[in-house]
């Protein structure tokens, strides 16, 4: 099970009301490549993951939900006091029309989350190989959000979210290592 | 590692037919994780509060990146 | 405007506390795929014992950090209470 902490990975800071950069942020929330696909994507496949790996498949997916509620952060306080008017100018005025301020698990062009974002193949390499894959996308996501804003408090957070998918492809790729060299040859390592 | 490294440059075909100015260099980053097989044991790390700023607990993983907002990058 | 107000000191511990978390979990990822790495499960063992001493005076102070009994409360309940953390 989960216990919930009440407190955030990172202190995440936005320095003006931008629902423009909302919009875009979508793509990390409810995007092929973005933190829920990654969380739910690790978390199912550790079923059917040889037993040694799925201590960090458990752990990384574990973070990903993590990151998520960050980009969920950035997203509330960009768009929190927002007019209608200003929602309208940043695209986001079809969420409006649905949910007012809510957010919803779309990607930055508006389409809902799908599980066919993610796969699980069953075989420990393909696994391992989609994640590592996974992961190099969307620190290049990063990079074009870190691109489209002049926000340094904003930039600071993306950042970091950047940095953790770095590390977290240093993990899975390791994990390769480890189902690649499993064979009674123990302590390699 | 400085930024510097970790950028890749290539040099796109420039056509004589394409309307927008041509951007030169494009620029991708490779991060250190690419050179790293197995992570060794016992490499340096950062104090902890360098560490959450930057992402990584260890020098070894970090890599930077600097937007692009008004330096004339990709983005108008 | 709700009546709660945050001062300097809530923020502080906070980020003490987000670093020593942040270590323990790099730490944790390393030795997921690093089991035999006697030191860094040193270390992480002396961050876990510092965490809890660093969770206990900040949950005294601002309320509990963890749900399902992991956290002490206060009378009246204090779980409940805001400021959630995408609102601090």
């Amino acid at each position: 099970m989960w216990v919930y902490e009440k407190k955030l990975q990172y202190p995440v800071r936005v320095s003006k009301c931008d629902p423009r950069m909302a919009k875009f942020l979508l793509e990390q929330y409810g995007g092929a490549d973005g933190e829920l696909a990654a969380a739910l994507r690790y978390l199912n496949q550790r079923y059917t993951i040889p037993d040694k790996v799925v201590g960090l498949l458990n752990d990384i997916g574990t973070e990903e939900f993590a990151h998520l509620e960050m980009i969920a952060t950035m997203i509330y306080k960009l768009t929190k006091d927002a007019t209608v008017e200003q929602l309208e100018a940043a695209g986001l005025g079809a969420n409006y029309a649905q949910r007012d301020h809510a957010m919803f698990y779309v990607n930055a062009d508006g389409v809902p989350w799908t599980a066919a974002y993610i796969q699980a193949k069953g075989d420990p390499l393909a696994d391992l190989y989609e994640d590592i894959a996974a992961e190099e996308k969307a620190r290049a996501t990063y990079q074009w959000l870190i691109d489209m804003t002049d926000d340094v408090d904003l930039q600071d957070g993306l950042k970091f979210l950047r940095e953790r998918e770095v590390v977290h492809a240093m993990r899975f790729k390791e994990a390769v290592e480890i189902i690649k060299a499993d064979r009674e040859a123990k302590k390699v390592f | 590692m400085s930024a510097n490294n970790q950028l890749r440059e290539w040099y796109p075909f420039v056509g004589p037919f394409d309307p927008c100015p041509p951007i030169i260099v494009k620029t991708y980053v490779v991060p250190p994780n690419q050179y790293i097989p197995y992570q060794p044991m016992n490499l340096p790390q950062f104090p902890l509060d360098q560490a959450l700023k930057l992402g990584t607990l260890w020098p070894a993983l970090y890599s930077p990146y600097e937007s692009k907002c008004g330096t004339g990058g990709p983005r108008p | 405007m709700s009546e709660k107000q945050l001062d300097a000191n809530y923020y502080a511990k906070l980020l003490e506390l987000q670093q020593l978390d942040f270590a323990l979990l790099e730490l944790n990822l390393y030795l997921d795929t690093h089991p035999n790495d006697m030191q860094a499960v040193t270390q992480f063992n002396q961050l876990a014992q510092k965490r809890q001493q660093c969770a206990y005076h900040f949950e005294h102070q601002y309320g509990p950090l963890m749900n399902y009994g992991h956290s002490y409360s206060k009378f009246p309940w204090q779980w409940s209470e805001a400021p959630w953390p995408w609102q601090v």
